[in-house]
This record gives C-alpha cells, structure tokens and sequence, in this order.
C-alpha cells in the first residue's frame, strides 16, 4: 500500500519501487524494434465503445430551442425592417411571434436543465468562455426587449419606448439566432466542431428562413415582397452554407449524410425548395398560398436545425468520428505521434 | 483547512501519474474512489469486455481501469513454453528451494527464441481518471461557474451550483465529466479535495498496491515518467509512451497523466485531444459574421423587394 502523504514540505513516504522490469530479463535478444503504425485509414477502438460521452440533451427541447431562438431572433429583425418600411400588420405580427416563440424557447432550456429551479444559476457569472454563459446573457436582454416591442405593437401604448424596443430587439436578434451555432460548435463532438468556422451561417440563414416564412404566414398579402425576397435569398444561402459545412467537415461529414440526420437534411431541403418557389412564385398574387408556403418554410428550418442536432449525436456515439480525424491531423503534422508526448 | 491557509503559499500543482505497465487490474482504485467519495452503483452488468465490467467513466465511475486483450508480444514475453518434460510436482515439493533455472514458470527465466507465427498474448489494463486539463473545456464552456480551478490545479465540481444544463459533458474531449441520471447535476473525479486539504494523497493512489497510480507534485511526477519511459524503451518495450504529460498539447498538458504501451485509442482514449476553447474566438467572429449578414440581408431584402404598390 502506499504511505505516501502531503506534507508541507511536499510529499514523504514515498516508496522507492515501482519499477517492475518484464522487459529486462524477458527480452529474446530482439532489441527495441520499430515502433508499430497504425496503417491506413483503420482506426483503433476500446471495444467499439464512444470516446465522448453523449450530451444528454433531448432533442425536442435542444433542437426546439435553436429553431425557435431563430425564429425570434431573425423575425425581430425582420420586424424592425417592416416596421421602417411601412408594413405596420406584418411588423406586428412578427412582433408577437418572437415573443411567442423566445418564451416558448426559454422554457425547452429550463425543461431541459438537470435542475430547473437552479435556472438563474445561468447569471450568477458572465463568461465568455462559455457560448451557454453569453447565449443566456442575450437572452435576458433580448427577451425583454421582444417583449416590451410586442406589447406596445399589440396595446399601441407607450410607441417611442415600443420604437425602442423594437430596434433593441432587432439588433440582439440576429445574434440570438447565430450563438447557437458557437454553442454546438465549441464541444468535442466531431460533426459540430470539425465545421466550427461553418456552423454559425447555416444557422443565420436558417433563422431568416424562418422568420420570412412567419411574415408569409402571419402578415398580410400586400405588404410580403420583401418577406419573399428573404426567404429566396435565406434559402439559397442555407444551401450554399450547408455545402460549405458538409466539406469542411471532412470525415465528420459523414453523420450529415446518413440515417437520420441524412433523412432530415433531405427534408429540409425540399421543403426549402418548395417553400421558396411558393413563396416568389404564387404568395403574392394568393393569400393562401402564401400561408402555405409560409409554414413549408419554417418546417424546413426546423429540419435544419433537427438535422444539425442529430449529426452531431451520431457523431459522439460512434469512436470512429472522434480517432479517425485525430489519427489523420496527428499523421499529417508529422507522421507517428511524438513517443513522450 | 487548505494548504494554502497554513503556510500562506500557493501549494504545488498535484496530479495523477499512472503507469500502466505496472496496474494488474485489481480495481482496488475503483472500490476506493466509490467508497471515500460515497459514489452511487451505477449498474452491475456484465459487458464482455475481458474484465472490464465497469465499462466507462462517467458520473458515477470517476476511475476505470480498462482491460484490453492483444496478441502482441509485451517486451519479449515468452508465451506457449513447452513444459512436457518438466515434472512440477517435483519442483514443487522442493518448494522455494528450487533453482530458478529450474523452475517451470519464473517470469525472470528468459526462454528459448519463439519460433515463428506462433501467437502471443498481452492483457492492457489502466486505470483511467479525469485528466484535470491545464486548459479544461469542461470549466471552460460552465455557464453558471460550477466547474472552478482549486488551489491544488484540480478542476471541480461544486455541487451546490450546478444546474445540470449538461454542456460540460460533450465539451471534454475524453468523455469523462456527466450527469448522473434521477440527479441531474454534473459529477466527476474531484482529485479528493477534502483529502488533499487535510494533507493526504487520493483515495485511489492511497489503494493502488503496485503503485501504478502515483500521486504528487506535477514536476516531479513528470520527471519521474520520463526515467519510467527511459527505462522500460531500454528493457525492450519500445511502445511505450506517456500519455498527457506535454504542456504543449492540445490541452495545455493533464494533470492527470499516463505512461501506456500502445496507441492511446486502444485504451479508449482520444489521440490528439484539443481543448475546443482555443478556436473560440474564430467562432465568435463567424457568428458576428453571420449575424451582420443575416441583417444586411434583410435589409437588402427590404431595397430591392420592398417598393410600394
Ligand atoms: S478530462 Fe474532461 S472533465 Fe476532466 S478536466 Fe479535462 S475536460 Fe474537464
Ligand atoms: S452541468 Fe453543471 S458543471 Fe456542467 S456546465 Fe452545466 S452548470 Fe457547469
């Protein structure tokens, strides 16, 4: 047993053995050899079993919150634009839909906490370290803010201060709807973070998504040109962001293509696709097809967002995501890894 | 009281060393670390990994010890020695008298050269724990500030702050923080710090009868590592190597290191390891870059489809 003890003056009672020899005296005359390499792309697991553990997020309040967070963030945004541009029915029901959806997503975070009560642990520090820390700072200025916007929209009191709000709103929005993507990205799970460059646009361009689709679905016929000009643009560039991601990702890309998340990304793709060509082709001449294309829009970045989640589960259960780019970087930064390192 | 409030110094940085090369896999770690720590069972199942029914680290296994069977030869170990022509009972009745030359299994006895193609057999067993990262993303990524540094450069959980918003856990890149299920909260090895506050060493080093887990200040632990190192390359191990003692690497360096003889992922842990924190800033400006983006747009949006009927 060891009677090793701390002491002041640093450690005493140490034992002077630990130095079992089994290869002095065991040797075969074969002297130290080569060291052996791993060939190829194999990779090396203990018993298949993860390197990481698992987030134990579920996925409807994790995933619900970065899409509903996107949706408020990207629709105050919105809103403001269609508030200075005159178009005062659309302005306020993006107004009430950012509220509506930023309290119904700060309830999937409280729900999803381990312990619930201790929510406003959240401000007991400020720390940029932590994308969780600033992401809960953001919200508890944006979401006052929404709010206040949405009640002076709906009660048409205090307008200067609602005025207010509404620029406050928009201008912490859009940074509400793109944290989350430094939120996943800055963990150990090899599909979020071997794109941690890419993650935050996809997710830029999947708010704006959402939110013109609210515009479509909630504000009035004639004031939905620009809203149908976002969602053409939005969806383009979810496209294009989503292309960049999946290659800088490298093997990590992967989970992207397959099972689940590999179904979901097609998903939202078409509804994407479908979404925007009603939305530049027939929402502005139909009132109903506008609705129609404005909800296949949010359901597309819904997908997105589900799909992003997904991956990067799968990629955290399975070692071979985790070893293999590691295995490679290690390799291409000078072959075999250093012997004492 | 800490060591610090005695003497009016910063103590030393204290760590693990465990040298693999030395554990038998008795698990005693394991049964000391849950009996100081009151550490809740977390299921009596039987995996099939070799020995290893423990499985993994997690809330509530804050030292595992990890069997791996391989047939690779361990330093010129001599396996499948014919003893046909040796009577044992012989060499047993003559008990502790018996000539090592003589004796059927001594392992200092060196064999005769293995033929080829013949196998042969290592087990791997090694006692993992939390590394106590120089530069931990686990302390990193704590909204609520749970996770601190202490005076020893242990890295702990304070139970009565954590809120079990779960980002700690995928945030370490070897799997080891997690929440304990029906509790919520995070938990994970805390290097005994009411231990090392009342001047004695961790349970599981305190256990350990080979002393494969060597406890001390970081410096000399490394130092010591390295002649290990030295010594067992000398004695015709040539694959081992130390595991987490660089400050330079992806985490800044563990304070809990390890000497291994084979590939780190074949021990279940992760080769090139990176604390996700260093690329925090590029993210950062990514998402700034995105949200500016996300507002240009709308407002383009607003220019070119928003003129008035
Ligand atoms: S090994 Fe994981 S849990 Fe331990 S200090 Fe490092 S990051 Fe934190
Ligand atoms: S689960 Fe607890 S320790 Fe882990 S990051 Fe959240 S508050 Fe911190």
């Amino acid at each position: 047993m060891s009677e090793a003890r701390v002491t002041r003056d640093g450690l005493a009672g140490v034992h002077p053995g630990r130095e079992a020899r089994f290869g002095n005296g065991l040797d075969d005359g074969r002297r130290p050899r080569e060291r052996r390499m791993v060939p190829g792309a194999e990779f090396t697991s203990y018993y298949g079993r993860p390197v990481l553990k698992v987030p134990s997020w579920a996925a409807r309040d994790i995933a619900g919150y970065m899409f509903l967070g996107g949706l408020a963030g990207a629709g105050s945004a919105l809103a403001a634009a269609a508030q200075l541009t005159g178009r005062p029915a659309t302005a306020r029901a993006l107004k009430l839909s950012s509220l509506g959806a930023i309290s119904l997503s700060t309830a999937a975070l409280v729900n999803d906490l381990g312990r619930p009560a201790r929510f406003l642990n959240m401000l007991r520090v400020a720390k940029p370290t932590s994308p969780m820390s600033v992401g809960s700072w953001l919200l508890a200025g944006y979401g006052p803010a929404a709010g206040l916007a949405a009640a002076s929209a709906a009660t048409g009191l205090l307008p200067r201060v609602g005025t207010a709000a509404t620029l406050a709103a928009a201008g912490l929005g859009p940074a509400v709807a793109t944290y989350t993507g430094v939120l996943l990205a800055d963990t150990a799970v090899p599909s979020w973070h071997e794109a941690h460059r890419e993650l935050p646009h996809p997710f830029a361009a999947s708010a704006a998504t959402a939110a013109a689709g609210m515009a479509l679905l909630a504000g009035p016929r004639r004031e939905n040109g620009p809203a149908r000009g976002v969602a053409a643009l939005a969806a383009g560039a979810e496209a294009l962001a989503l292309r960049s991601l999946l290659t800088s990702a490298g093997h990590a890309a992967e989970p992207y293509r397959t099972g689940r998340p590999g179904r979901l990304l097609t998903t939202a793709k078409r509804l994407a696709f479908l979404g925007t060509a009603g939305a530049t082709l027939l929402a502005g001449r139909n009132r109903a097809a506008a609705a129609v294309s404005g909800a296949t829009l949010l359901a597309a970045s819904a997908a997105t967002r589900f799909a992003v989640f997904h991956a990067g589960i799968a990629s955290a259960r399975d070692p071979k995501y985790t070893v293999l780019p590691q295995r490679l970087r290690l390799r291409a930064e000078g072959g075999a890894p250093p012997a004492t390192a | 009281m800490t060591t610090e409030e005695t003497t009016g110094q910063q103590p030393p940085r204290v760590g693990f060393f465990t040298d693999t090369s030395v554990c038998i896999g008795c698990k005693a770690c394991e049964v000391a670390c849950k009996e100081w720590n009151l550490v809740p069972e977390d299921g009596l199942t039987l995996t099939g990994m070799s020995y290893d029914n423990t499985a993994a680290l997690g809330a509530s296994t804050w030292r595992h010890v990890a069997f791996v069977e391989q047939t690779k030869p361990l330093g010129g170990q001599q396996a499948h020695q014919p003893h046909a022509d040796l009577d044992v009972l012989a060499l047993a009745a003559r008990g502790s008298a018996t000539p090592v030359d003589e004796a059927a299994i001594t392992p200092t006895t060196p064999g005769p050269p293995t033929a080829d193609g013949r196998t042969e057999l290592r087990w791997l067993m090694a006692s993992d724990v939390c590394k106590h990262c120089t530069e931990a993303a686990c302390l990193d990524v704590c909204p609520t500030g749970a996770l601190f540094r202490t005076e020893f450069g242990s890295v702990v959980v304070q139970q009565d702050v954590c809120n079990g918003c779960g980002y700690c856990v995928p945030a370490c890149p070897f799997g080891v923080i997690e929440q304990r299920e029906g509790d919520g909260r995070a938990f994970k090895c805390t290097l005994c710090y009411d231990r090392l506050g009342a001047g004695q060493e961790p349970a599981c080093a305190k256990s350990c009868p080979t002393e494969s887990i060597q406890f001390g200040p970081l410096d000399e632990l490394r130092e010591r590592a390295e002649r290990r190192v030295a010594q067992l390359r000398e004695g015709g191990v040539p694959d081992a190597r130390l595991y987490g003692a660089d400050p330079d690497d992806g985490v800044g360096g563990g304070g809990a290191f390890f000497l291994l003889l084979d590939e780190p992922e074949v021990y279940g842990l992760p080769p090139d390891p990176r604390v996700t924190t260093r690329d925090l800033p590029t993210m950062w400006r990514h998402a700034a870059l995105a949200a500016l983006t996300l507002l240009g747009g709308i407002a383009a949006a607003h220019r070119v489809f928003g003129r008035k009927r």
